[in-house]
This record gives C-alpha cells, structure tokens and sequence, in this order.
C-alpha cells in the first residue's frame, strides 16, 4: 500500500492532471481531468472503452496532447517544448497493450538500445542490467532470442523489462493484458504486481479488477471523458457511490 | 470520494458538459510555424529550399513567361528574343499532332482523338457501365478504322505507314490493351494449369518476355517478323509493332492477374467445383470478376504504362507524337526551340497520364470503401 | 459362393473392358489432359519449324549462313566509348564484351543516383515541413507521368546545347558543366588496381570503426568515428596513391585551349543516358521508400520514443531496418528495369549493348544469332539481380516461431 518517502517530497505527488480537456478535431475526449498521483503508489484506470482512459495516460509522456490545463510529471509541466518531454519521457516507462517489441533485434538488443544510444551506457553494462532484468520478470534464457520466436505473455514481460531499463520514477500501462490468452494473463500479472510491491509508481489501464483489488492504492472510473468514481479499493468494489459505477462493475466482475 | 490515510493520490470526479474545442484562431503566424519552422532541422530546410528556389524561380519565369515570345510566324523576331519561343507551338503542332498523316485529312484525325478521348471518359463513369458501352466502343472502333483507312464514303485511302502523332499514339494504346490484356488474363490462367507443358510454356513466355527491353522487342518484331513469314507474305510495320506491344502488356498484365488469382481464398474454387461447373465457367463466372475487382489499382498502373511505351514505336520508324515532335523541329529556322516543343509535349502526356492516375487512385477507394 | 465371385469378377472383367474402350479414355480426366498437352506440343514444334524453315529460306537467298563463328570475325567498326580498348581490328566478340560493360556502367550509376535521389525524395513526402513535402510530391507526379523516352530526349537536348567548355558552367569551381559532358575531380594514377583495393580497405575500415564504436555508449565517440570512417574511404586511396610516388592523385579539370584537361569527363551520351534512367526511377523508388516506411506500424515509433530515442536513432535502428524489407523486392524490380531501359541509349547515341547488337546485325547479317545473344546477355542480367534480391530476403527474414 501506500509508502511515502521520509522526506517532505514524499507528500507532493509525482503526476498531477488539473483541468486537463482534450479535443479530437470536435470530439471533447477528456473532460476536466483532475488527478494526482503520488510517489510509489498505484493508480488503477477502468472504464468502457472509448471512455478516454488510454487517451489520459497517454497525455503523460506526451504520446498525446492535451489542449487545456496542465500536466505536471515530476516537476516538470508538459509543454510543447521538446526538452521538457525529453526530460518527461526519461522518468517515464511504458508498456503498450501490443507490446511493441521491435522484430527485427533480439531481446538482448531490445533491451540495451534505449540505453546505448540514449543516454550513452557502454553496451557491456547495459547487457547486465538487461540481463539482470530478464532475470527479475523470469525469462532470463530469451535473450537471444526474436520476439517473434516468444509467446505473448513472454514478450510482454520483455516489454515491462524495456521499460524498466530506463530506471524510471514511473510505469504507465496500457491494457497490458488485454492483448494475451487467458492462460498467460497471471504471469504478467504476477511481474506486476512484484513490480507493485518493490515500490514502483505505476499508472494502470486494465480490465484486471482482481489486479486492481490486490494492488491499487486509487482505483479511478472514466467514462466518457470524465471520472465518475475514485476510491481505494475497498471501497470502490465493495460501495460504489455512482450508478454508472456500478453498472460497470456488474458487467466486469462475473 | 476519500483515501486511505496517507495516501496521497487522489482524483476529482469531473462534472461540467461537453463543450466544443476552443476556437484557436489558428493565426498565419501559428500555421506557418508548424508547417515550416518547427525545429532547426525544419528551419534549415525552409532556408535551403527557399534560397535555391529564389535562385531558379525567377530566371525560370522570366525565360517561360516574361520575355517569352507567345506567337509569330516568324522565326527572326523569336532569335531576337531573349525568352522562349513558344511560337514554335502553334507553328507546327500540326505536325506535332498528326505527324506524317497527310495535311487536309487532319480532321480525320480530330474526329479519331475526340472519340477516343471521349469514350474513355465516359467509360470512367460506373454507372454507365453496360453492354450497350462495350457495344459503343466496337462501333466507335469501326468508326476509327474507316476514318484512319479511308477508302470507302469517299475518303481518301491512307496507308498504316502514314498514319502518325495522337491518332496513332491513341490508337496504338487502345490495341495494347485490348489484344493484351486478354492474351494476359489467359497467359495468368495458364501459368496456374495443372498441366505441366501448358505451365511450362506460360511460365517461360511471361519470364523471357518480362527480362527483356521493350525496345528489344519492338526491333525483333520490326527485325524478325519478315524473316519468319512465308514468302510473299508481309505484315505492315505498323501491325507489326502492335503484336510486339500487345505480347510485351500481355506479359506484365499476366503477372498482375497472376497476383489476384492468388489472393482469392481456395475456398471459392472449391465451392464453384461442388456445384457442378466446369472450368471455364468457374474461370468466367466466379474467378475472373473477383480477380478484376482486386487488381484493378495494379492494372491501371500497368495501363498507364503502356500509354507511356507507346514512346518507344518512334525508334523502330512510326511517327507517334514524340517522334513527330523530334521531326518537325528539325527545320533549321525553329531548331533552336527543341526545348520549348518538348515542353508542350511534355505537358500533354502529363496531363492525360496525370488524369489516368487519378482516375486510378478513386477507383481504390472506392473498392476500399465498398469492401 | 462360387457364383457371387464369378459375378464379381465379370463385373471387374467388364468395367475393365469399359475403361479401355474410347469412350472410357476420352473421359477419364488424366488421359484427356496429357491429349491435350500432346496436341499442344506437336502445335508448338510444328509451327516453330514452319517459322525456322521460312527464316533458314530467307537466310540462305541472301547468302548468309548461320552458326556463331562470326563472333571471331573481324567487327569493321569503332565504338564511341571504350572502358577497355577497343578498335575496328578487333572481333565482334571483343565488341560484345565493350557494350556490356558499357551497359553495366551506366546501369550502375543510373542506381546509385536513383537511390540516393529515390530516399531523399521518399523520405521528403513523409516530412512534415510543408515546403519540402509539395516538392517532393511535385517531383514524383512529374516524372511518373511522363515517359521515358521523353524525358531522355529533353536532357540530352538541354546537354547538347549547353556552353562550350569555354564558356562551361562551373559549380564550385571544380565542376564543369559544358556540352562535351561533366568535367570532375578523378584519380590520376599509374595503379589503378592498388587504389580500388586501398579504398575496398578503407570501406572495411569504415565498417569496423562504425560497428566497434556503436557500443561504447558515449555519443560524442560515435560521431568521431563517423568522421574517421568517411575520411578512410577518402582519404586510404589518396594516401596509398601518394606513397606510390604518383606527382598527383586526385587531378582537378582544367580548361586548356578548347577543352578540358585532368579530371574526368563523361560524355553528353553518358550523361544524359544516366539523368533520364536516374531520376525517372528515382520518382518510382521514392513511392517505395514512402510506403515502405509508412508501413512500420505507429506504435514501433511511439515505443522508440518511449525509450528515449531521437528522431535520428528512431529512423536509423527501428524504422530503416524494419521498412527495408519491405521495400526490397519491389525496388530490385525497378533496378532491373533500369538495366532493362539502359537499352534506350540508342536514341541518343551511347554504345550499350543494344545499339552495338544493331551494329553488329547490320555489318554481319546474322540477325537471328545476334538477337538470341542480346536476349541472352539480358535475361541473365535480370537473372542475377533476381537472385542476389532473394539471397537478401532470406538473408534478413525476421525470425518467427
């Protein structure tokens, strides 16, 4: 659960949304999005598709942009200045529902060339790291392998350790599951939630309310553009406030 | 909404209506910055390509435009001149146009380039599509013929050997497809047979023909077609090139198709196969209007190339446009202005090609947006 | 019992029978199919030794006979551009052999420069600087959509009435634009041979120093290294050239008198040859090159990105890799085309194999042998570069389960 630091920097959160809308050309897909996320703590994103949720991570690494109301990541606000979403994007990790391995390297080479040739590690310290990595989400034996020649949950647990390679302060994810059979949701599930209980900040899209129940400090519910809910867990699943809340949980909670 | 003590995340639950994206006047200034200056990279480019076109535009526009000299008969007050001679155009562009086609039957030849133009146009409109189109093209055909061989209704027999310029490259282009594309549809068939001399045969006609030059082609039929006939027997310089076109489409056009017949699933043969058809009328009925409807992006790149090939009958001695435009100016008084005639040209095949490609690229969509 | 087996077996006796008669032939679907195949055979060879006998016929009124000894004969006639030398004395074999490598030179040239001119294009119509994207996109309409040969003609007529190397067109100062070609810097050697092998080394060189210094991490190395690769492959040739006491190695043309002196110079032929294969393919490659890249999917770059790479990085290692193994095969199909309409030098008088096989038919006769060896060389070229594509494709497959 929840895990402040000692020091004061403990208390302010590490991304704050306030006010934030966003347009798509006459489409209102963020709705006044006021959200804060503090240092080591994890916030869990649901909702019915199309209700913005993929679109509000988004905004964070600036894979999207917000047209009003400010982000602030770290300390830093996400301006179009591209300093300042380089210096995002380096505290920033991210995993994508699809993974978005690159197939033509190998999973040692997917790992170290975000390092190498970004923030100029020697290849043979970035090959331990990475090593050290595969070992953390279980895989150590892949990494000569193609992402073509693993299975889905392999490759996203490769995904996760891309991620971790940067050491960022924060992990967004983007439906990690969404993508995979049923029989390799849990190994991911797993990494996460070891990942969770090391003490990353992480962001989560899911439809995994087991995942939200077990690790969630904030579980947040979008629809429309516009949160309806945010409670801890307990309360979220056990006494929803908002009818729309509800309805949503009844169809997801079988 | 409250949050476990110590917790610092929290979320505000939004209310407030949906309201449309604030009218950003999207000032030139912010327009202009987007489009050209956005980073060192971008802004660099705009200088590079800034600087080199001031250096060009404008020696170019007062060369084609300013001191351009637009009509004239005579060729002294273009030497005079310090721009182009456009002159040169309406000077000879009845040569240009019609090439060795005697002088007062040129409205022969209007008349052939204004069918063919307009028919191709009209056939661009789906809707029309019918039997009674294709029945328009045949007799539009025959009219052409009769018009480019005379002899009856009182005109003036002509022969193949001087027919020239956009009749000729016209013609030439609709004999292209229309013996090549067929001859390719069955060639693609054949490639695909079961029986291995029929698939050997198609497989080595395709491959041969596709890895040689068309101008090598062109010169074996100019070359060779006398040698292989029979005494006596001579098929006209023109016939001639028209087989040698046709095959080279057929090849390429055999390989396109080959693509679409690939690309429908098994499954369609195999149920034209259980209710009881034969080859053919599966091959016609099911296959062929399935493989026409994909292809058709791949075939009209095809097509517009062969308009662009009908260039090359110039070099074995037939006096399409571009030959008949090489010719004309050789008159020492306009020599000069080859340029200024290649230009015109130029903006002819352009045009014709350019619409082509058009054409071609609403008809993907449209197949896109129908599937 | 005996009497069910005797039924049986007369049965099989006269389905036997059945299917031996014609009707059974006829419709049993194998045989048909080899009738078929026999039929169209004896059709082929009967109609191709009809065509051979008339062509024999023909031949023989003449006087001319057939076979391939006139590869030895005497050729009678000089070639305008030579890379080996070459005079009338010498056989119509050696004349071949001018012609192909005459062919193979432009070829090369013209897919060097279209490639270059092909990539910068592709990847300006993918920019997002207005500017650059109508140009480019003006560059591919234009050239798409008009011919060939056209375009061909328009150069060599623009390069036959350029200055004369008196009044040539410079571009800075080392480059001579006239009617008698391009006049530029060229090595001036007495060995040859050693300099092409000394800048083979320095490539290798080059190589290494690229590939050692790309995991060493520190970005200011790496851009060092680039600058050491691209002096090797200069500067190894010109240093071996030096060593070997040559006065001068690389020589810049100089006008003396009416014409140029040092350097190299191609002729107009060459040169207008090489721009009208070059930039028309180049409009053809750069529609590869664009597809090709749009073709990697959103979401590679959006990860790229998210691990921190640059534009640059992003292009170089996730992009490139990835869109080159799409744009491959189609792209060797234009090269080969290129090899294919280098046939169109005889329009403006450049010795490829193609006019010098008319050449050759018109002093020798043997049109048929002539032709057959022109279609020869031809395929096998288109052949070869067909080949070297697959090797490539396999080579670079991206590993699946």
């Amino acid at each position: 659960m929840a895990n402040p630091n000692g020091s004061d920097n403990g208390r302010e959160p590490i991304i704050e949304f306030r006010g934030v809308h966003k347009w798509y050309g006459d489409f209102h897909v963020l709705r006044n999005i006021n959200l804060a996320v503090g240092r080591g703590e994890k916030v869990v994103i649901c909702g019915p598709s199309g209700s913005g949720k993929s679109t509000a991570i988004r905004c964070v690494n600036r894979l999207e942009e917000h047209q009003e109301g400010d982000i602030v990541v770290n300390g830093i606000e996400l301006t179009p200045d591209v300093r300042r979403i380089e210096a995002v994007r380096r505290t920033v990790g991210m995993v994508f529902q699809n993974f978005n391995l690159f197939p033509h390297l190998s999973v040692m080479d997917n790992l170290t060339l975000g390092p190498v040739l970004a923030q100029g590690v020697a290849k043979r310290d970035a090959e331990e790291q990475a090593a050290e990595l595969l070992r953390r989400v279980r895989i150590p034996d892949q990494a000569l392998k193609f992402p073509g020649q693993l299975s889905g949950g392999q490759q996203q647990r490769v995904a996760i350790a891309r991620a971790l390679m940067l050491r960022p302060e924060v992990i967004l994810f983007d439906e990690p599951t969404s993508a995979l059979d049923p029989e390799m949701i849990h190994e991911v599930l797993d990494v996460m939630t070891e990942l969770a209980q090391a003490g990353m900040t992480m962001i989560c899209v899911t439809h995994e309310m087991g995942f939200a129940r077990k690790v969630a400090d904030l579980v947040v519910f979008m629809d429309a553009g516009e949160i309806v809910e945010a409670a801890p867990p307990e309360q979220f699943f056990e006494a929803p406030t908002s009818e729309r809340t509800r309805l949503f949980l009844s169809q997801v909670i079988h | 909404m409250s949050t476990a003590p110590g917790c610092v995340s929290r979320a505000v639950v939004t209310s407030g209506p949906r309201r449309p994206p604030p009218q950003r006047a999207d000032s030139a200034m912010a327009w202009l910055k987007r489009n050209f200056f956005d980073g060192i990279g971008n802004m660099l480019i705009t200088f590079g390509l800034l600087w080199v076109l001031f250096e060009t535009v404008p020696n170019l526009v007062r060369w084609a435009v300013l001191n351009a000299v637009w009509y004239t008969p005579n060729a002294e007050v273009c030497h005079a001149a310090a721009g182009a001679c456009w002159a040169i155009v309406p000077e000879k562009y009845r040569v240009m146009l019609f090439g060795t086609f005697p002088y007062e039957e040129h409205w022969r030849g209007v008349i052939v380039i204004a069918i063919v133009l307009g028919l191709s146009v009209i056939s661009t409109v789906r809707r029309l599509w019918s039997y009674w189109l294709f029945v328009a093209w045949i007799a539009a055909m025959a009219v052409v013929f009769v018009l480019m061989f005379g002899g009856v209704f009182g005109l003036k027999p002509i022969e193949t050997h001087e027919w020239g310029g956009l009749p000729l490259t016209l013609i030439m282009f609709v004999g292209t497809v229309v013996g090549g594309l067929p001859a390719g549809v069955m060639l693609a068939l054949g490639r695909r047979s079961t029986m291995p001399v029929i698939r050997a045969l198609c497989v080595g006609f395709i491959e041969i023909i596709r890895g040689l030059p068309l101008v090598t082609i062109l010169f074996m039929a100019s070359l060779m077609f006398p040698l292989f006939l029979p005494e006596g027997m001579t098929i006209d310089k023109f016939m001639r090139a028209q087989i040698a076109m046709a095959i080279f489409f057929a090849a390429y056009a055999a390989e396109v198709v080959r693509g679409g017949l690939q690309a429908i699933p098994r499954g369609q043969y195999e149920a034209a196969d259980t209710i009881g058809l034969n080859y053919w009328q599966k091959t016609t009925r099911i296959v062929l209007p399935q493989v026409m409807r994909i292809v058709l992006p791949s075939m009209m790149n095809e097509i517009i190339r062969a308009f662009k090939n009908t260039t090359f009958i110039g070099i074995i001695g037939l006096f399409d446009v571009l030959r008949a435009t090489s010719t004309a100016i050789q008159d020492p008084t306009w020599v000069r202005y080859s340029i200024e005639a290649y230009l015109s040209i130029f903006v002819l095949y352009f045009v014709l090609c350019f619409a082509m490609s058009k054409y071609s690229e609403r008809v993907e969509c449209d197949l896109a947006v129908r599937r | 019992m005996s009497e069910q087996l005797n039924v049986a077996s007369r049965e099989r006796y006269s389905r036997a029978r059945r299917s031996l008669s014609f009707s059974g032939l006829w419709n049993n679907v194998a045989v048909r199919s080899w009738i078929y195949q026999l039929v169209i055979i004896a059709g082929v060879i009967g109609v191709g030794t009809f065509l051979i006998a008339n062509a024999q016929n023909a031949l023989s009124k003449q006087g001319i006979s057939t076979g391939f000894g006139f590869l030895q004969q005497r050729a009678g006639f000089d070639i305008g551009e030579t890379s080996i030398a070459f005079s009338s004395s010498d056989s119509f074999l050696k004349a071949y052999g001018v012609a192909v490598i005459n062919t193979l030179k432009v070829a090369a040239a013209s897919i060097v420069l279209a490639t270059i001119v092909g990539v910068v294009v592709g990847i300006g119509r993918l920019s997002k600087n207005l500017l650059l994207n109508k140009l480019a996109a003006g560059y591919v309409e234009i050239f798409r959509n008009t011919p060939q040969l056209l375009q061909l003609i328009f150069w060599y007529t623009i390069i036959t009435n350029l200055p004369r190397p008196r009044d040539a067109i410079s571009i800075g100062g080392v480059f001579f634009l006239s009617n008698r070609g391009l006049s530029y810097p060229w090595f001036e050697s007495a060995h040859y041979a050693l300099l092409f092998g000394a800048f083979l080394a320095g490539c290798v060189a080059a190589w290494f120093l690229v590939r050692y210094t790309e995991g060493q991490g520190r970005r200011a190395l790496r851009y060092v290294a680039w600058m050491f690769a691209l002096g090797a492959i200069i500067g190894l040739p010109v240093l071996t050239g030096y060593f070997l006491g040559d006065a001068r190695v690389i020589s810049v043309p100089k006008l003396r008198g009416f014409n140029f002196f040092g350097g190299a110079t191609t002729s107009p032929e060459f040169l207008a040859l090489l721009l009208g294969l070059a930039l028309y393919i180049a409009a053809f490659i750069a529609e590869i090159v664009r597809s090709g890249i749009q073709s990697v999917g959103q979401g590679q770059i959006e990860a790229a990105r998210t691990i921190g790479l640059n534009r640059f990085d992003t292009y170089r290692k996730v992009i490139f890799p990835q869109a080159l193994r799409v744009m491959v095969p189609p792209a060797a199909g234009q090269y080969i085309s290129v090899v294919k309409n280098s046939s169109l030098g005889v329009v403006v008088g450049y010795p490829e194999l193609f006019s010098v096989n008319n050449t050759v038919v018109t002093l020798s006769g043997h049109t048929v042998e002539a032709i057959a060896i022109m279609m020869s060389i031809y395929l096998a070229i288109s052949f070869i570069i067909a080949m070297l594509m697959n090797f490539y494709n396999l080579f670079v497959q991206i590993k699946e389960r």
